[in-house]
């Protein structure tokens, strides 16, 4: 009984790694811009993606040994998708914030945004879905009737140590410091001499950064990539973001958390097909009676 | 003065007893007790922060009380919504203007009717004959409070698109238009020049004259008190520490040393 | 007297030559299907325009109730008049399938509309972001139930509906589907016209614009929420039904997000708050999508792409927030809409 409580934590915290990696970069936009990036999770795609071929060209055609590949694909992959995420900004949404459009045609642009990362990574390359090759060997533990890889241990202590670091950023230094002043009052923060748009370009290089990093992971730990990969994970993790209550760094990393152990409970104890609908239920109900999630702080009207 | 003493009936239009309200850990108002009979034009004062807003917040039905009972007319207000206190006869304006600026000025009036509309979704999709008698009442109704207010011109107009001291008093005639016994007016004159003001204090004194209706203020130009209120209260750190016609308000030692601080510090 | 009429006169002469060629059959089945589409956007896009561009929410779950409007009303009609695998015989004379198919339409925007309860509780203590969450939750939660329905087919999806029409067309020769879809569509229009043009239905517009003040002066803000809200997915569900009764098959996945999206899109790109810009951006969406159909794939990068570039160059949308009377005042002279 311990040990099938114990597995299913570690299943629960792995599963949940993912989804607090991917929650973390929604929050982080949403709370310098109140913007809600719905290209999130097509990032995390595309991430996935270039991990793949970063991994396939030095592992097939290099011949570079698993884990030195590993160990260029983390900077690579992670760079090249921050490129991908800062490009977005510069290009689509940056111009709109300029022209002080509605929040909501900004969103919209993002949804569309993430429709096209699908679609053109569907029509370059097929919808045939690509395996990604094992890097480095997979080990099982077995400690007292509880197994475990090797890997899934990586992803746990990545989620943790990704969450640490942007806690330190945002809490500790300046641009963390500078990250909260915008979140607070846009208008006010060029005048105080800080640079707004370098802020929010470093706020979606980190955001987009650490998407990439899950996206290697995610397809170290179930290598098979399909283009839609992305969508369903990136808006449940959205969700998550907002059950832990978005904007802030400990509440996207708890709801991530807490997501991952509901899909994991349910799956343990009911059909797997009812996973989405009894994930959604809880987060619904969370979200009637706790709106603005556990962390969020709720918007006081002042008359 | 002496007339409007004479009006004043012993039936309270507004009676608060031990009203008490705490924010978390701050008490933003503390055992207060007013009772406003019909007619009367009274004032509240007190510093920045001293819980004036919170007191017409909770009358209104914005925020439920901690302790203490609101009574609009002789019906406790505990637990109902501010559409249906509103509905009972409060009516308020705001201290930051709150019309809306993109509906037409006739429409603001229009919408603030919604309590004695007297039809619903299923009228408005068939137009109904009632539905079709009640809009044109109300519009006739809106079109004479307009006039009446000289905002007729204005009607089609945004709110926004007219003058800062125009919306003021769209704001109040929007509040007049539920027909209130009590109509609660929360810094009327901030953000006025000296022009203004003095049109706000004729406007003022021209409504409590032409309408029935019970006035409570919420204001810092002294001068706008002093000349429209027949008593003010004063209140610092939610509790009452001062009440009385404007004479004895102006030389009471604790409003001075609420306002302008203690000396013997 | 013109002015008064003219746009019944427009719309009847418009609704009887599509009947008239629909009939004869100078209308190719592949354009009759394209102009059916085209009026269920109408009613998905206008509807979603009421909570998304009058009460200014943001909903993005409005797929999840078109798909309830489409399940429940095409199960009631192959129940009823359909002979079908899993029913087995149709319950009642399929003649009256003819009579029945509106009422079966209604049922199914109704069963939608009690659906939309889903959004309009949580809605009185939350709005805004938090809101849209709800809702992508909602479209979730929609789609996973039928999923795991597997009586109703799952997630293999449901079928049967043509036998519905064919019983409609052998009690009387007559293109009833772009009939209805004709009739639903100005049945939506006019619902929701006369609602926001009302005094009681301008409250909407009040909770948009301050929903404390709104509160304040006397508007019942929970009940025009819940109306509305109940409003734009019951249309959403007759529009479900129809477009399952146009394809004559659904499944669950085809009212997944993407579909919301597309919806979103075309309130977006006509403007929100314009019941004239939803329509007009919903016809052409329409044309659009079938112009691209050869592209394939691409057709989804190209979209996108269009969008992305009018939201650059004019991103209040294609009427803003105003409506064709409002943009061209002259036009008033001509027609009178209520």
């Amino acid at each position: 009984m311990l040990e099938l409580i114990i597995q299913n934590a570690i299943n629960a915290l792995q599963w949940g790694s993912f989804y607090a990696l991917i929650a973390l970069g929604y929050t982080l936009v949403y709370g310098v811009l109140t913007l809600i990036n719905f290209a999130h999770g097509d990032v995390f795609m595309v991430g996935a993606y270039i991990a793949f071929f970063v991994a396939t060209f030095f592992l097939v055609s290099l011949g570079v040994p698993g884990w030195v590949v590993l160990a260029l694909c983390v900077p690579l992959t992670m760079i090249l998708t921050s490129l991908v995420g800062v490009t977005l900004e510069r290009i689509a949404y940056r111009p709109l914030r300029n022209k002080g459009a509605h929040r909501l045609y900004v969103v919209i642009t993002a949804l569309m945004c993430g429709l096209i990362l699908q679609h053109a990574n569907l029509a370059i390359f097929g919808a045939s879905r690509k395996a990604f090759p094992p890097l480095i060997q997979e080990h099982v533990y077995n400690v007292g009737g509880v197994s475990f890889t090797n890997l899934k241990v990586a992803v746990i202590v990545t989620a943790f140590l990704v969450f640490l670091i942007l806690h330190w950023i945002v809490t500790r230094t300046r641009v963390g410091m500078a990250m909260r002043a915008i979140s607070y009052d846009k208008f006010a923060v060029p005048l105080m001499g800080i640079p707004l748009d370098q802020i929010i370009v470093i706020t979606f290089v980190l955001g987009s950064g650490f998407a990439g990093l899950a996206g290697l992971l995610f397809a170290m730990s179930y290598p098979v990539l399909e283009p839609y990969m992305g969508a369903l994970i990136g808006w449940k993790a959205f969700i998550a973001a907002v059950v832990g209550g978005i904007g802030d760094i400990r509440g996207a990393f708890l709801g991530g958390f807490l997501l991952g152990a509901i899909e994991i409970l349910v799956v343990a104890f009911f059909p797997s097909t009812l996973r989405d609908l009894i994930a959604f239920t809880v987060l619904l109900v969370i979200l009637t009676f706790k709106p603005t999630g556990f962390f969020g702080v709720a918007k006081t009207t002042k008359i | 003065m002496q007339q409007v003493q004479q009006q004043t009936t012993s039936d309270p239009i507004l009676e608060i007893r031990g009203l008490t309200q705490n924010f978390g850990g701050l008490r933003a108002v503390s055992d207060f007790n007013v009772t406003l009979a019909g007619k009367q034009l009274t004032g509240l004062i007190g510093p920045n922060g001293a819980g004036k807003t919170t007191v017409f917040n909770l009358v209104s039905g914005f925020y439920q009380p901690s302790e203490g009972q609101i009574l609009v007319d002789g019906v406790p207000t505990a637990g109902l919504k501010p559409h249906k206190v509103t509905a009972l006869g409060v009516a308020r304006t705001f201290q930051n203007i709150r019309l809306w600026n993109d509906m037409s000025v006739m429409d603001n009036i229009r919408v603030a009717q919604h309590y004695r509309l007297g039809y619903g979704f299923f009228h408005s999709a068939v137009r109904s004959k009632r539905y079709r008698q009640r809009e044109e009442e109300i519009a006739r109704e809106a079109t004479e409070l307009l006039e009446i207010f000289e905002l007729k011109k204005y009607a089609d107009e945004y709110p926004r698109n007219l003058p800062y001291g125009t919306q003021r008093k769209l704001e109040i005639a929007r509040a007049l238009s539920i027909h209130p016994k009590l109509l609660l007016l929360d810094e009327p004159a901030a953000g006025l020049n000296s022009s203004d003001i003095h049109e706000l204090i004729r406007l003022i004194r021209w409504i409590h004259d032409r309408f029935d209706v019970t006035i409570w203020m919420i204001e810092h130009h002294m001068d706008v008190m002093m000349e429209l209120c027949t008593h003010i209260k004063v209140i610092d750190f939610g509790q009452t520490i001062a009440e009385g016609t404007p004479d004895d308000i102006r030389n009471h030692p604790a409003v001075v040393t609420a306002y302008l601080g203690d000396d013997k510090i | 007297m013109l002015r008064r009429y003219s746009v019944h006169l427009i719309l009847a002469t418009l609704g009887g030559l599509v009947v008239y060629l629909a009939y004869n059959e100078y209308l190719g089945l592949y354009y009759l299907s394209v102009l059916m589409f085209m009026g269920v956007n109408i009613i998905l896009s206008s509807s979603l325009n009421l909570v998304n561009g009058y009460m200014g929410e943001f909903s993005c779950g409005h797929a999840g109730f078109m798909c309830v409007g489409a399940y429940v009303a095409s199960v009631l009609g192959v129940w009823l008049f359909a002979r079908d695998r899993v029913f087995g015989a149709p319950v009642l004379d399929p003649e009256y399938a003819l009579y029945a198919f509106p009422v079966i339409i209604l049922a199914g925007g109704i069963a939608a509309a009690l659906a939309g309860l889903l959004v309009a509780f949580p809605s009185y203590k939350t709005r805004g972001d938090y809101l849209a969450i709800i809702t992508i939750a909602a479209n979730y939660i929609i789609i996973s139930a039928i999923e795991n329905m597997s009586a109703i087919g799952g997630s293999r999806g449901f079928m049967g509906m043509k036998g519905v029409i064919n019983a409609m067309e052998d009690t009387i020769y007559l293109p009833w589907m772009p009939i209805w879809v004709f009739i639903f569509t100005i049945f939506s229009v006019w619902v929701i016209r006369r609602y926001v043009s009302s005094t009681f239905g301008k409250g909407v517009n009040a909770i948009s614009q301050d929903e404390v003040a709104a509160e304040i002066m006397s508007v019942n803000t929970n009940k025009i929420k819940t109306i509305t809200f109940m409003l734009s997915s019951g249309l959403a569900g007759i529009g479900g039904g129809l477009f399952a009764y146009i394809l004559g098959y659904v499944n669950p996945g085809s009212f997944n997000i993407l579909k919301s999206t597309e919806i979103m899109v075309m309130v977006y790109l006509g403007g929100m708050g314009s019941l004239s810009g939803s329509i007009l951006a919903a016809i052409l969406f329409t044309i659009l999508l079938e112009l691209l159909r050869p592209l394939q794939i691409i057709k989804w990068i190209v979209i996108p792409l269009v969008l992305i570039i009018l939201m650059q160059f004019r991103p209040e949308g294609i009427m803003g927030n105003r409506e064709l009377g409002q943009t061209f005042p002259r036009l008033k002279k001509f027609y009178r809409f209520k």
